[in-house]
């Protein structure tokens, strides 16, 4: 299969996506610069992190206008695979691929840090090699992770199963001290409708290698691939 | 503008340097050459009162590539890789603004780095600031790490080590160094050269504006109390262009088009002109008519001499210029042509085309004014040092004061503040904040870097020679305790004002020692910086050497953290615990002393310990392995317990002999390492140990639920996770 | 006594941030932008008697910790 990495102006975690995709799962992996207009050969795109625009106005805001976002959007219609982490999570929630917004954090800080979050859905194509319940440690860096929706939104996605992972204890209790950053419903990642589009804050490519520690993100790349191959043919 | 007495003295220059430019021009200077001149001969830019006492480091080994004179020094690691480093300092700017002027601190030293063509992979800060009881200093410590961060953080290199210290002679001025570690393939490496007469000179990134004109000048000039009022000088930091500027010039270097490059830092254009010049032995014509600008109706001084960020300078070769912009343009960079290399070995500046400065360019750069001050051993230099140790009454409780140690701000976690930066972006970070050093891999080959900063400043305020040396023995012991090899250092030397013979003195000696460490542990000093000035109202900093160093892992697998990992492990120490309690953290936070002689240093029995540690890490024995300083094996023992992974018990016994309780627990001897390993290894160790005349000997085992040192301390180890873990968040909020 | 007070950055200090999303602006094809400058917008509700009370007090909010005077200027409105 074959992963495409989005690297806008800013990105800063687009090397370490295409590293895990490309050099961790064995798979073929390309950059795809922001101004492209097209994503052809891809099953999976990923929008990594980093500071798309310097993060400046509001996170995500001027990057959900550039070119590829259109071709991201028409790519995730058609049941392609998106996947936004942290920076990228809050350039979909502006584009308006995955509803809500992820305001400043509780503490207004900068927050980096191993925190633990609970998988709510392994029915997904992002987490079906975990299994339902089970805690997984994964880094944050973020200023801006406090997901936030409407009363009606929040309930549509927990009656759709659309939320993904949840900051929890180590324990897997979902807890207001487990909250590293004042989250709604401790949310750390959710899906769209679809199911096809995953927007998470934590950063899965920082423990995929047992030289690094740990290897509880892997597991969404592994998921991925295991998706991507299930369904044969490109999408796009 | 005529050049009157007070206009050269506003330029912060003497009479006879005044006089020696009118020799070397043959005629007065206009005010544009003034300006250019009061920068480059600035003590910040020209190195003039330090520059004859730095020729004394060791600055050749047979892996230096790229010694002091660069934009940053550079050391082979095999594999056809090398790694590139320096430090530099920001004190001033920060402590009028402390966000921006950390931020700037931090985008300045990473120019510095890919410049040279290596993509930064980590940087590093030593901070220092005034007690904890001064107003100013929690506003101080809140905007630097956040101008730390907020600029390390945007631009992706993870800011993975440091240190922070507090202490009343920084209450009117703080420290802010940053180091920079890149990597870059050798036979890529570039260089600050005009190279090539005739060559194409572009002008690259931000536009030009009234920011910190005068920054280099402010820099080697020392505060009044009216020193606030400096502020309009200060630049803002735009991480975002630095990033597109980073990605653009790494992308550039893939090319062949370049011939030279150089950041525009302190004294923006004119020193990035005049030294890339230099260094080619060719010249430079720029028109700054064609200079993109910010702002309106600015003058060729001001543009000569403006120190906005996030801008480059590159000579190119003729004929790839379209190839050059083309790809500065893809990264939303301005990019333009603004000179071309000359031969006639002088900066020639024009403004649209009128010839506005001529000056030869080895008088700005390889002939300033060279000084040799004054020195002179401070008259209060014997009482600071007396200290009738009898005079300290041994503590009853050990244990509360084992809890007021753990909690002083010295010692107690730095998580509040790496919490903030991101050390983990890149995915190369091993080991995180918070062990001996922090340990990087470099992806594509088995290797792994060390990396870490160091200085005890208390100890050069005591003695400067043996302070200087225990900077870089510890630094490199941080490094050995990892698994590494030290192979380079570089260092930001932060004094007073020079003109004192008591500062020269410090700044003589603490170099002699330093020397001395890098000699006898065979490591060369390959970058640095000078930060004179540091005083205010008469009162001088205590001297601050930092040393920054790096160390190569040949296979990353071997490297160690300070932690404890297993219940049932045996606890040794390497090294002797001498009867010392003089220039120690606990005779400051209990007795609030900065007195006596600091701990004995003898370099052969260091480097057998170093050396020692190593042959046992890549032996494969040593679990963990922890360098004993501030707070000595007492708080050593603590961080050692307080695993990230969660906290692990400990209890050992040492042999008292006939020292002080307070200095086996607290003392601060030098050349000594505490490791744990599985028991059956216990012999192995002692082996390497005897093999290399380092003492040694086991004190306990790891396990339980509390710390138990001689049955003196012992704790809970929730209560010391408290102490140690939180103060500094309560202190900063 | 309602008071709105404006933070901006002074004249000459770098705005990054009014860079970018000028540039994004031109980008997206609006024509016509000559500069762009973000700043920030409080509104103050204090409990003075007299419009001169309150633009004594907001100002003086103001220079201690509302603009950062190192590389912002401030303008305070009293409302009404």
């Amino acid at each position: 299969m074959k992963f495409g990495i989005v690297v806008f102006p800013g990105s800063n975690c687009d090397h370490d996506c295409y590293h895990v995709a490309r050099h961790v799962s064995g798979q073929s992996a390309e950059y795809v610069w922001h101004r492209t207009a097209g994503l052809k050969g891809l099953d999976c795109v990923i929008l990594p992190g980093g500071f798309s625009y310097g993060d400046y106005l509001r996170t995500g805001a001027i990057a959900r206008f550039s070119p590829v976002m259109a071709e991201v959007e028409r790519f995730a219609k058609k049941g392609g695979l998106v996947v936004g982490i942290c920076n990228g999570f809050q350039i979909l929630c502006e584009a308006g691929i995955l509803p809500g917004v992820l305001m400043r954090n509780r503490d207004l800080k900068f927050i980096c840090d191993s925190v633990y979050v609970r998988v709510e859905n392994a029915k997904t194509p992002f987490t079906s090699s975990y299994r339902e319940g089970r805690v997984l440690r994964l880094p944050i860096a973020h200023a801006d992770g406090n997901y936030f929706t409407d009363g009606d939104t929040l309930k549509r996605l927990e009656d759709n199963g659309q939320i993904i992972f949840r900051y929890s204890t180590p324990d897997g209790e979902v807890s207001a001290e487990a909250n590293p950053n004042g989250s709604l419903g401790n949310i750390a990642g959710i899906v769209n409708r679809g199911g096809n589009v995953l927007g998470l804050m934590p950063h899965p490519e920082r423990v995929s290698e047992e030289v690094l520690g740990s290897i509880d993100g892997r597991g969404i790349f592994e998921s991925i691939v295991r998706a991507a191959q299930a369904r044969g043919t490109h999408l796009s | 503008m005529e050049i009157t007495p007070s206009v050269i003295e506003e330029h912060g220059l003497t009479v006879e340097e005044y006089r020696r430019i009118e020799s070397v021009l043959g005629r007065e200077p206009n005010i544009v050459e003034l300006g250019i001149f009061s920068v480059m001969w600035s003590e910040h830019c020209s190195y003039k009162s330090s520059k004859v006492h730095l020729r004394n480091f060791p600055t050749k080994g047979p892996y230096v590539l790229q010694g002091p004179g660069e934009n940053a020094g550079i050391v082979d690691i095999g594999d056809g890789l090398a790694v590139c480093f320096k430090m530099e300092s920001h004190n001033h700017p920060s402590f009028i603004e402390p966000y921006q002027g950390a931020a700037t601190g931090v985008g300045g030293i990473l120019r510095d780095i890919f410049t040279m063509g290596a993509r930064p992979v980590a940087t590093l800060n030593s901070l220092r600031f005034g007690s904890k009881d001064n107003p100013k200093t929690r506003y101080l410590l809140g905007g630097v790490v956040a101008g730390i961060a907020g600029y390390g953080n945007c631009i992706g290199v993870p800011t993975v080590g440091g240190e922070v210290y507090f202490h009343e002679s920084y209450d009117n001025n703080c420290l802010v160094n940053a180091m920079t570690v890149g990597i870059v393939r050798k036979d890529r490496i570039f260089r600050g050269t005009a190279a090539g007469v005739g060559n194409p000179v572009i002008y690259v990134g931000s536009r030009t504006g009234r920011d910190g004109i005068h920054g280099a000048t402010m820099a080697s000039d020392s505060f009044g109390t009216g020193g606030e009022e400096r502020r309009p000088t200060v630049q803002v930091g735009d991480p975002f262009t630095e990033k597109l500027l980073l990605e653009a010039c790494l992308e550039a270097f893939k090319t062949d088009y370049i011939a030279g490059i150089q950041d525009m830092g302190a004294a923006g254009l004119t020193s990035s002109s005049a030294e890339m010049a230099a260094r080619a032995a060719t010249g430079m014509e720029i028109d700054v008519g064609l200079v993109p600008r910010r702002e309106e109706g600015m003058t060729p001084y001001e543009v000569m001499l403006s120190e906005s960020q996030e801008r480059m300078l590159l000579v190119v070769k003729k004929g790839s210029e379209e190839g050059v912009l083309e790809i500065f343009r893809k990264w939303d960079l301005e990019a333009c042509i603004i000179g071309r290399v000359t031969d006639t070995r002088r900066l020639r500046v024009l403004d649209n085309r009128i010839p506005v400065a001529d000056i030869p360019v080895d008088a700005l750069t390889e002939d300033v004014p060279v000084y040799r001050r004054p020195s002179q051993r401070p008259k209060w230099q014997d009482e600071a040092i007396s200290l009738d140790v009898k005079s300290i009454p041994e503590p009853s409780d050990f244990n509360a004061v084992m809890l007021r140690l753990l909690s002083s701000l010295n010692i107690s976690s730095r998580k509040w503040i790496y919490r903030q930066y991101d050390h983990m972006v890149r995915t190369d970070t091993v080991v995180l904040p918070g062990s001996d050093a922090a340990v990087l891999r470099i992806k594509g080959t088995d290797k792994g870097l060390a990396v870490t900063v160091d200085c005890n400043s208390r100890y050069v305020y005591l003695d400067p020679f043996t302070g200087g040396a225990i900077a870089v023995s510890e630094a490199a012991r941080n490094i050995s305790a990892s698994g590494a090899e030290p192979v380079a250092l570089t260092d930001c030397l932060n004094f007073g004002n020079p003109e004192r013979p008591e500062v020269m003195w410090q700044f003589e000696n603490a170099i002699m020692g330093m020397k001395e460490a890098c000699v006898k542990l065979g490591i060369p000093v390959i970058s640095g910086n000078v930060s004179f000035y540091n005083e205010t109202s008469g009162h001088s900093i205590y001297p601050t050497p930092t040393v920054g160093m790096v160390g190569v892992l040949k296979d990353l697998k071997r490297h160690t953290t300070v932690w404890f990992k297993e219940e049932g492990d045996a606890i040794a120490l390497l090294g002797e615990t001498l009867d010392e309690i003089g220039g120690s953290e606990y005779l400051k936070v209990i007795y609030s002393r900065d007195a006596g002689l600091p701990p004995r240093l003898d370099l052969s029995v260091e480097k057998n310990l170093q050396d020692a540690c190593r042959e046992a890490i890549r032996a494969g024995i040593i679990r963990s392995a922890h360098d004993l300083s501030d707070g000595g094996l007492s708080v050593a023992m603590v961080e050692s317990c307080l695993s990230p992974q969660g906290p692990i018990g400990a209890v050992v016994d040492v042999p008292s002999g006939n020292i002080r309780k307070d200095a086996l627990l607290f003392g601060e001897s030098q050349s000594r390492i505490m490791v744990s390993l599985m028991e059956k290894d216990v012999k192995k160790l002692g082996d390497i140990a005897r093999s290399r005349g380092v003492p040694f000997r086991v004190i306990g085992r790891v396990g339980g639920s509390s710390l138990n040192i001689n049955g003196l301390v012992v704790l809970p180890l929730e209560t010391i996770a408290d102490a140690w873990g939180n103060a500094l968040a309560r202190f900063a909020g | 006594m309602k008071v709105n007070v404006y933070v901006t950055l002074k004249k000459g200090v770098l705005d990054p941030q009014g860079k970018a999303v000028a540039g994004a602006l031109v980008e997206l094809g609006f024509k016509g932008l000559r500069g762009l400058k973000i700043g920030k917008f409080m509104e103050l509700d204090l409990d003075v008697q007299t419009a001169q009370d309150a633009r004594k007090l907001a100002e003086e909010m103001c220079r201690k910790l509302l603009a950062n005077t190192v590389i912002e200027d401030f303008r305070v409105e009293v409302e009404g």
